[in-house]
């Protein structure tokens, strides 16, 4: 068989890609329809770098739910084919064998494997890790920050210096030593891990019962779901001791989360306390301190969220800055298997041979950049739409 | 201000303190040393093996005391081993330990012996922290002027098409990591697939002469990555201070918007950039271990990789120590120069 020419690969690709473009234009259209009724985000569609932004992001969303379920990508991430070692984008796989994709869209890298489907692959590990990770470091965060910056003090004091002494560490010296095989057999990741991950239960908890504390029928319902709920992912994910043993996590995985989240929330914690630090000062604040509201009531119900603008616009940003970070730990072959399709640990297994065949290494690279741009657009895109009111 | 910089010292000394201990107490947790063991002594030691050949090292002591010992402030071992053999911290196996100095550390200049490269922790890394200056000066050459044009560009006027369109290659520049411009500009500037070869795609021979050809491509792929984030920095500051009441007045008086710019706005436009590019520094290290090691560039960076990779502990903590003490430098630098350009801070 003849290889493909460019307008053919892009064609194949294009059409491998169906279920992310209807998705697409499907979300697209109903968020266009229902666009006054949906708040920040009907806005969005007001402003064109945002909507290029979010259609970039969500391309990738899409691509990564789909691949994982095996609608999307051609071969198998991890299969070799003889003969297809290195071989440029768009050459038919070698002796055509019954129940295999004809071409190899993408080329093959150098342990003959179908570059475009480990692309595809490689965007499930980014969806799957990065905005949970952002979301726990946010948890964090919020937690210790608030109070920080409310309180003031002696705890302030305590807790700014912890953030800065590990924002002062060098991050690639952090996950040397945090995520190497000798230091998962310590058992340290998974006691980081039940520190960090308690903070979202903790989270609920006070805002549930900071609330609803008058009223205790409403209050005990919320706070038995949160516990139980929250108990049992705990449970499973930080201690992989799930007593229905559903929920596990691979403990390489969990480092390179836990990692990911301890790294983070710092910053995080920083701008909450910025934050509040600004807002304590408010009149609401004030009225909300004479009606003899209880502080964690005025810290998460009165502060936190006239603070949603800009922690919502640092959200964006940090998935895109943990997708880097994600990036940079598969660079260095830290965490993750070396099978994995992640981008980083592609992007370093492609670099090798970088001057002779760019096809391995270039696909990844330029999936990771529209990403993590996407990202930035968006930001920026709700950053524009949310000072405009 | 002399106590403001005091009490920073203080802190930053403190953190120092910090961040070394728990380098220290990572990488001298047993499962590492038991690795160092394996490296250094022999593969297939049984695990009683490896118990003597640390015990007889020192390396089993309480990690309180090891730490002190590192430190200076606790007196180094003296170990008679179970093979009859005197070691001690701070003489070699042919000097006579009654002669040895009792304490010696950090605080004594002995920065200990690095196990990969077989030289002293001290040596490797002068060396290699110039080879890593010498391509930071680079950086700094090279990103600070364009990131402040362009973010004066975009700033002195607000949603022109220029500012658009230099707003948009900042954010750009921010989404692309070192190892993705990195391997875009080799496949592009270096590979022979496409073909342009201006560039060298390793900077290996940059280390003993440097020119254009060898060390471009690593200059501008860390440059770039830090440059995004300060222009928009300074855009906003410009933004800002382009609506503020003096700059009408003047504008008003009829000064030509070539001198509001260059005369008055530029000043205090500069203040915020200023704090935003001495934390960019910290960054920059983590852009210089990526670009040194995509580009083999044996600077300081590449040693950093190559002590956590072997954990050579001594080497490792004499690294950790260099580059928390640029970061906290940075910092207290950051926070000084803030007080001291902008007059309407002041600290008591």
């Amino acid at each position: 068989m003849e290889p493909l020419s460019w307008g053919e690969i892009i064609a194949r690709i294009f059409s491998d890609l169906t279920p992310t473009w209807i998705a697409l234009v499907v979300m697209f259209a109903l968020s266009f329809f229902y666009k006054r009724k949906l708040g920040l985000y009907g806005k969005l569609f007001d402003s064109t770098i945002g909507m290029i932004g979010l259609a970039m992001v969500m391309f990738w969303v899409f691509t990564g739910i789909f691949s994982a379920v095996d609608m999307i990508g051609t071969h198998d991430p991890l299969g070799q084919i003889s003969g297809m070692k290195n071989k440029v984008p768009g050459t038919p796989v070698r002796g055509n064998p019954e129940g295999v994709y004809e071409y190899y869209l993408l080329g093959g890298d150098n342990l003959a494997r179908d570059v475009y489907t480990r692309m595809v692959k490689g965007s499930w590990e980014v969806i799957k890790i990065a905005p949970f990770a952002t979301i726990f470091a946010f948890m964090v965060g919020i937690t210790l920050g608030l109070p920080a910056g409310y309180y003031g003090g002696r705890l302030d004091t305590f807790l700014s210096f912890l953030a800065n002494l590990i924002l002062a560490f060098p991050v690639i010296l952090l996950f040397y030593l945090l995520v190497t095989p000798e230091i998962i057999a310590t058992g340290i990741p998974v006691y980081m891990a039940g520190v960090l991950f308690i903070f979202p239960i903790v989270f609920f908890v006070i805002l549930f019962n900071s609330r609803f504390y008058t009223q205790p029928n409403k209050r005990n319902i919320y706070l038995a779901v949160t516990i139980l709920l929250g108990g049992w992912l705990y449970l499973g994910i930080a201690w992989n001791a799930d007593p229905l043993g559903i929920v596990s996590f691979p403990p390489n995985v969990l480092v390179v989360f836990v990692s990911v989240v301890f790294v983070n929330s710092p910053t995080v914690f920083r701008i909450v306390r910025g934050l509040t630090l600004d807002i304590k000062t408010r009149d609401y604040v004030a009225a909300a301190q004479t009606r003899g509201e209880g502080p964690w009531y005025i810290m998460l119900w009165e502060i936190l969220p006239n603070a949603r603008g800009p922690l919502i616009v640092d959200f964006c940003l940090r998935i895109g800055y943990v997708t880097i970070l994600l990036g940079t730990l598969g660079f260095f072959g830290l965490g993750l298997s070396p099978e994995s399709p992640d981008w980083g640990s592609t992007i370093n297994d492609g670099r090798k041979l970088l001057s002779v065949y760019l096809h391995p290494a270039l696909a990844p690279a330029l999936s990771l950049l529209s990403l993590v741009l996407g990202l930035n657009l968006l930001a920026d895109g709700l950053r524009e739409e949310s000072l405009r009111d | 201000m002399g106590l403001f910089i005091l009490r920073r010292v203080g802190v930053m000394l403190l953190t120092a303190l910090c961040l070394t201990f728990i380098v220290f107490f990572l990488t001298n947790l047993y499962p590492n040393l038991e690795k160092l063991a394996k490296t250094q002594g022999n593969f297939r030691m049984s695990d009683e093996q490896v118990e003597t050949w640390l015990g007889n090292r020192g390396y089993l002591e309480p990690t309180l005391i090891k730490y002190g010992e590192w430190l200076g402030v606790a007196p180094g071992y003296v170990i008679e081993g179970s093979d009859g053999e005197i070691r001690g911290r701070c003489f070699n196996s042919n000097d006579n330990p009654d002669e040895a100095p009792k304490f010696c550390g950090v605080l004594q200049g002995d920065w200990g012996f690095s196990t990969v490269f077989k030289e002293p922790s001290s040596d490797i890394i002068a060396t290699r922290l110039g080879l890593t200056g010498k391509l930071m000066l680079w950086v700094l050459i090279v990103m600070i002027p364009t990131a402040l044009i362009v973010g004066i560009l975009a700033g002195m006027r607000e949603g022109s098409v220029l500012d658009r369109s230099l707003s948009t290659f900042s954010i750009a520049t921010t989404a692309t990591p070192e190892y993705v411009s990195g391997v875009i500009f080799i496949a592009v500037f270096a590979s022979s697939a496409v073909g342009l070869k201006w560039f060298k795609g390793s900077a290996t021979s940059a280390m003993e002469s440097a020119n254009f050809e060898n060390f471009a491509l690593p200059v501008i792929t860390i440059a770039l990555y830090g440059m995004g984030y300060v222009a928009r920095m300074t855009r906003a500051s410009m933004a800002e201070v382009m609506t503020a009441q003096y700059i009408r007045t003047a504008r008003l008086k009829g000064v030509s918007f070539r001198n509001i710019v260059m005369k008055h706005a530029l000043r205090n436009a500069l203040i915020a950039p200023f704090t935003v590019i001495m934390l960019q520094v910290p960054w920059l290290l983590n852009g210089v271990v990526i670009v040194e090691t995509l580009f083999n560039y044996k600077g300081f960076g590449w040693v950093l990789v190559q002590a956590a990779g072997n954990n050579d502990v001594e080497l490792l903590l004499g690294v950790s120590v260099v580059s928390v003490v640029v970061v906290l430098i940075t910092q207290l630098i950051s926070d000084i120069g803030y007080v001291y350009l902008n007059p309407r801070i002041k600290v008591s």
